[in-house]
């Protein structure tokens, strides 16, 4: 237990995975940091709107998580920050992190009267781009940091003014400007995760073309309370519900033009989101189209439970095109049909493209020499000596495997430091 | 310690807009006479900070009441060592959520003040619980194969002495007769050099002591105070330990079960995937019954797997190991004819990339749901109805047939120890008695442990010791015990080392935790912990029996031995204890008592109900804060207190509630039953119950039933609570005012 008062370990990317070693380091005592890029903490899963396959929301755990949070002084953690560059070995790393900012200090309560004085709206990242929301915002119900943020495009316009002074609290800073912040740091976990493959670049599928084809994680969003529609799942065209959902599997995974591997979680995902179509819409019809099935371990007991719905449809085939009908209301989807060797039209209201997951490596790789694999996941968890790579950087896992490698993580992270 | 309280109210964020802070004022200082009373206009800016710490230092004050926001946000603000502190939720649940300037608006944050003036009056700091013996930092790893070594391993990189208990006379568990694996970046088949690899290291590691040919006979104590009794060799050894790996493995699932269309014993040639992995072990691969090499061979995956009969699960890693052992063939004879003969090919992540190599090798593939295995002449034949070509094909003329059979846990097999005392119990049983829902506990003989609750981890379903949550793979229902490897669920090699990691992690957190007196997850860190007024304890067994995770031992006097350590400080002892004999520090029945008693009922022709609303602190509580972000307006009769877990519920605050005329009591608990979300595993289902046996109370007192209600909230359930809680508030309404108003 040597050094522990100077060592400590720098965990990058705030989301599930990286949230847990960090949390875990500290409560077995390490001094630990977080940075997270994104104004909030909690990553892909705060997007969620429930997990598979208890159907509970991510929110139940990340509370749990939050109060281990304020509950030890050990965690420091840092949003809005990215790494810049690291040096040094094993036991003795500088670190150099980038502090983008917020235009919101420390003295914000989060009493909201800066978004009811903005007019400016910007696009949703949160709710990946289906409405807007004001350019003075709080990035989520349960955020945390609970502190608002302002968007740069907010601070250089006129509005920016007003705005700051509708703060009754003086925490707007519209001077804040990026800082940088050095830490020397005995080990380093990276955890910077996933992000949804580009659903644009499947081009017979008419993503960005036809506004009712949408992904997996949007679907997640459409069911939320805090998403674009109060958790009404409508046809983003008409606001309508829709009668015929699609699950198209493999969406550009198992793919040698795209993503060659498979992500895991995408059957069990569309398997839970046809549970929330059926839930709200109790005459829908949901075909899924699938190669395989990929429900391990006792997941296969949601596969079995969700089979039984007889408004399911499980369609072995891969889905070659998707237009829209010609009245322009509804989609339709030519299937090789693998089973009856037949090519067959559906027409649906809905389609939900089950995109995978590519590591964010794959194209912001680490500021130092470590070693990828073919699709940009880092190949090893000890990356190099003291840097260790844990979740989706490495393999793409749901939330239990994620967390069980930051786990895993976080005791790579001690030795490093053990061994000085 | 002498407490002198002071009193904080903040105006802030529309605080001071919607209430008269005055009369908040008058209450402390003239009803419970707080000597310090201030007030702020922004009391976490660093002014108001400044002047709490201010009086702190200058005026002695050691316990403080902060009227402001909710205790989820500005934590580290108000956050002052070695005093008690409480907040009251003045913003998100009364400014944000009620009309602004009205009676019932002020009422509410008045009630709010006088119940955090009677809960810091019942409050003391905890004192960390220190066990008499010495905390050991060793941890107990059972099970020599891969994961357990692994295990042990990464106990040792990180300062911590191991000792590792394996039953076979060698070291290396299944791994040891496999000898070509398939891993990440699943590219091509490697030599298995993992195991001797780990062997040497474990064994000329001098922080870890290793028996093999031993057994665990006797597990006594809880973390960081266990008691170990090793068996070996007819001599028993003991050890000390502060945490324990279960990495007991598993077993191939027993061929001789399965369907006889899988034709196993139909002829030699016919084999499982394990015996396949024994059979190549160092060389080729040859036919069973006349050692002649192989040229046809098909592998039949999900043999007993995914099948309700048989394991009702898939075992994750069959798919990729008949991968590689048909890649393996291919690779000994590239003109063999190697069939797999699959339902779904089950290959996630970068394994895709060795389902590619397999068809690249010249492995040909027939999805089929149901093929049977027959004896043509001899040799061993599959008819499998090809679901893509539609057509039944005849593999006739077979070398080899491997039939792919899934894992078994090693904590699978046993008789279950919940029926055993089930029924022992069944003939002394009390009426009064709850149905507590039973674990199931099986006598696999891995730990031994002396525990009331069984001998063994409880396993979950299909008899995995596993966690039951999805963001937390390691919640155990044996505080300080953590399964890793294939005993905790199917998994591969690379998973395997990840869980071993894992688990070690858990193992010295706990130690580490546990030797500051602290709890683990979830509560981590919380240094309070149970303590029994024996004296006036009837023996009733209820905390011994409700206690979901095994903390509490029981001597032949049925008295509640309790075991601190072992304790996750949730409160379901208290909750069951009918004497009210188990208190924290700084939670007790006695404190959430005096906090309804400080709710100030209305008489009855004010007409102002009064609805008590006990609320789980993790979700309930937190999504009555969301509602108040929201600023969405929720029914101004109730008073909610949070509770550690709702299974720390004492009926008796019940009682209270509607003796003292309080019209209606709402507990706001976790979804209980398969999917229960309760992170306390059976708090919520045990407040549910207790609330069933409520009736009694209610008819004695002459009050309706429907006074007491449960429902199920989760964490994003807010924009249904402002609903919810009306609706009650108006059954109250049509059932009328409670009668005992004013006694």
């Amino acid at each position: 237990m040597a050094n522990t008062e100077t060592q400590s370990i720098l965990v990058v990317g705030g989301g599930i995975s990286g949230l847990t070693t960090a949390i875990e380091a500290a409560e077995a005592g390490y001094d630990t940091y977080l940075i997270e890029k994104n104004p909030y903490l909690g990553g892909r899963v705060a997007q969620l709107h429930n997990y598979f396959p208890k159907l509970c929301p991510p929110f139940c755990g990340l509370e749990i998580n939050f109060r281990r949070i304020r509950a030890n002084p050990r965690i420091r953690f840092f949003t809005m920050a990215e790494v810049e560059s690291i040096a040094g070995e094993e036991g003795n790393f500088d670190v150099t992190i980038r502090l983008n900012p917020r235009y919101v200090n420390e003295k914000c309560t989060c009493c909201g009267k800066c978004a009811e004085a903005c007019t400016m709206e910007i696009e949703n990242a949160f709710n990946y781009g289906m409405d807007k929301r004001k350019a003075a915002y709080l990035p989520h119900d349960m955020a945390v940091p609970a502190r608002y943020v302002l968007d740069p495009a907010l601070v250089k316009s006129a509005d920016a003014q007003k705005v700051k002074e509708a703060c009754p609290y003086d925490a707007i800073d519209l001077a804040m400007e990026t800082k940088t912040m050095n830490l020397k740091v005995g080990s380093i976990v990276w955890a910077t995760g996933w992000k949804p493959y580009d659903a644009h670049k499947l081009e017979t599928y008419g993503f960005g073309e036809f506004p009712d084809v949408i992904t997996n994680v949007m679907m997640e969003r459409l069911a939320a309370w805090g998403g674009p529609t109060q958790g009404k799942i409508i046809r983003p065209s008409d606001g309508l519900p829709p009668k015929t959902v699609a699950f198209v599997q493999c969406a550009g995974s198992r793919d040698q033009n795209h993503l060659p591997y498979c992500s895991g979680i995408c059957c069990l995902a569309s398997m839970k989101e046809a549970t929330y179509v059926r839930e709200q819409i109790p005459d829908a019809k949901i075909y899924i189209f699938f190669i395989d099935i990929r429900a391990t371990d006792r997941l296969e007991d949601f596969y079995v439970k969700v089979k039984k719905d007889e408004n399911l449809h499980f369609f072995k085939g891969k889905v070659a095109k998707i237009t829209q009908d010609t009245s322009g209301k509804a989609l339709v989807l030519r299937v090789e049909d693998t089973i009856a060797e037949s090519l067959q039209e559906i027409t649906v209201d809905l389609v939900v493209l089950a995109t995978g997951m590519q590591p964010n490596t794959s194209d912001s790789p680490l500021p130092i020499q470590v070693p990828y694999d073919d699709y940009g996941f880092i190949a090893a968890q000890s990356a190099k000596p003291g840097l260790y790579a844990a979740g989706t950087t490495r393999t793409p896992t749901g939330v239990a495997e994620a967390v069980q490698d930051g786990t895993a993580a976080a005791l790579k992270a001690i030795q490093s430091i053990a061994r000085r | 310690m002498e407490k002198k309280t002071a009193v904080y109210v903040c105006s802030g964020c529309g605080i001071g807009a919607s209430l008269n802070i005055d009369p908040l004022m008058s209450i402390s200082k003239e009803d419970y006479s707080v000597p310090v009373c201030k007030s702020h206009e922004c009391l976490c800016s660093r002014e108001g900070a400044a002047m709490i710490k201010e009086d702190i230092s200058n005026e002695g004050v050691n316990t403080l009441v902060i009227a402001a926001c909710s205790p989820r946000v500005m934590y580290d603000v108000f956050n002052f060592e070695n005093c008690i502190v409480d907040r009251v939720n003045l913003r998100e649940q009364v400014a944000w959520c009620q009309k602004p300037g009205e009676e019932d608006t002020q009422m509410m944050a008045e009630d709010y003040l006088r119940m955090a003036l009677a809960k810091v009056e019942a409050m003391e700091l905890p004192v960390p619980f220190k066990p008499e013996q010495e905390i050991s930092r060793d941890i107990l790893v059972v099970g020599g194969g891969l994961a357990g070594m692994t295990a042990a391993m990464e106990a040792s990189k990180a300062g911590y002495g191991a000792i590792l208990v394996e039953k076979e006379p060698e070291l290396g568990g299944f791994q040891k007769k496999v000898g070509q694996i398939a891993t990440f970046p699943y590219k091509d088949l490697k030599d298995n050099r993992i195991i001797s690899d780990l062997v040497k290291a474990v064994t000329s590691n001098p922080k870890i002591k290793v028996y093999t040919g031993a057994a665990v006979e006797k597990t006594v104590g809880g973390p960081g105070i266990f008691e170990i009794s090793i068996k070996q060799n007819g001599s028993l050894a003991e050890h000390r330990c502060g945490a324990i790996v279960m990495a007991a493995g598993w077993q191939p699932y027993d061929p001789g079960k399965l369907d006889k269309k899988l034709g196993f014993g139909l002829s030699p040639d016919v084999i499982t995937n394990a015996m396949f992995e024994e059979m190549s072990f160092g060389g080729n691969v040859t036919r069973p019954s006349d050692g002649k090499p192989v040229a046809r061979v098909a592998f039949l995956q999900c043999a007993g797997s995914r099948d309700p009969k048989h394991l009702p699960y898939c075992s994750t890693v069959c798919c990729t190991t008949s991968l590689k052992q048909a890649v393996r063939i291919k690779g000994q004879n590239p003109d063999s004819e190697v069939y797999v003969v699959y339902k779904e090919m089950r290959t996630p992540g970068q394994a895709e990339d060795l389902y590619r190599k397999a068809q690249e090798s010249g492995v040909l593939f027939i999805r089929c749901q149901d093929p049977e295995v027959k004896a043509e002449g001899g040799r061993p034949a599959v008819e499998a109805a090809d679901e893509l070509s539609g057509e039944t094909i005849l593999l006739g003329n077979l070398d080899l047939v491997v039939l792919a059979t899934g894992m078994v846990p090693a904590t699978a097999f046993g008789p279950d120890i919940g029926k055993e005392l089930l029924k022992a119990a069944d003939e002394e049983k009390k009426e009064e008695d709850l149905d507590v829902p039973l674990d199931i506990i099986r006598r696999s003989k891995i730990l031994n442990l002396d525990y009331r609750q069984g001998p063994e981890m409880p396993a979950l379903r299909y008899d995995f010791p596993d966690s039951h949550f999805i963001c937390f793979p390691y919640e155990t229902r044996r505080t300080g015990i953590y399964a890793a490897g294939c005993v905790h669920r199917p998994m591969g090699i690379g998973s395997t080392l990840e869980d071993a990691a894992g688990a070690t992690m858990k193992a010295i957190q706990c130690i580490e935790l546990t030797s500051r007196g602290a709890a683990v997850h979830p509560r981590a860190g919380d240094m309070s912990y149970p303590e029994f007024a024996m004296q006036r304890c009837t023996q009733c067994k209820r905390c011994t029996v409700e206690c979901p995770f095994g903390a509490i031992n029981e001597d032949e006097k049925a008295n509640p031995l309790p075991q601190p350590t072992r304790c996750r400080r949730c409160g379901v002892c208290m909750g069951a204890c009918p004497e009210r004999i188990i208190s924290f520090k700084n939670y007790s029945v006695a404190m959430i008592g005096s906090m309804v008693k400080a709710i100030n009922v209305p008489e009855e022709d004010e007409e102002k109900p009064r609805i008590l609303v006990l609320a789980c602190e993790n979700d309930a509580y937190a999504a009555l804060d969301m509602a108040g972000i929201h600023r969405m307006t929720h029914n101004p009769w109730v008073r909610v207190i949070p509770l550690r877990c709702l299974g720390s519920m004492n009926l008796v605050w019940i009682a209270d509630s509607l003796s003292k005329g309080i019209d209606g009591v709402l507990l706001l608990g976790c979804q209980h039953g398969d999917d229960y979300q309760c992170h306390f595993i059976k708090g919520s289902e045990l407040a549910s119950i207790r609330l069933s046996k409520v009736s009694e109370t209610l008819n004695r007192l002459a009050l309706e039933s429907d006074r007491v209600r449960f429902e199920t909230v989760s964490i994003i359930d807010y924009p249904k609570l402002p609903g919810l809680l009306d609706e009650f508030a108006e059954k109250l309404v049509e059932i009328g005012p409670n009668p005992f108003k004013g006694w």
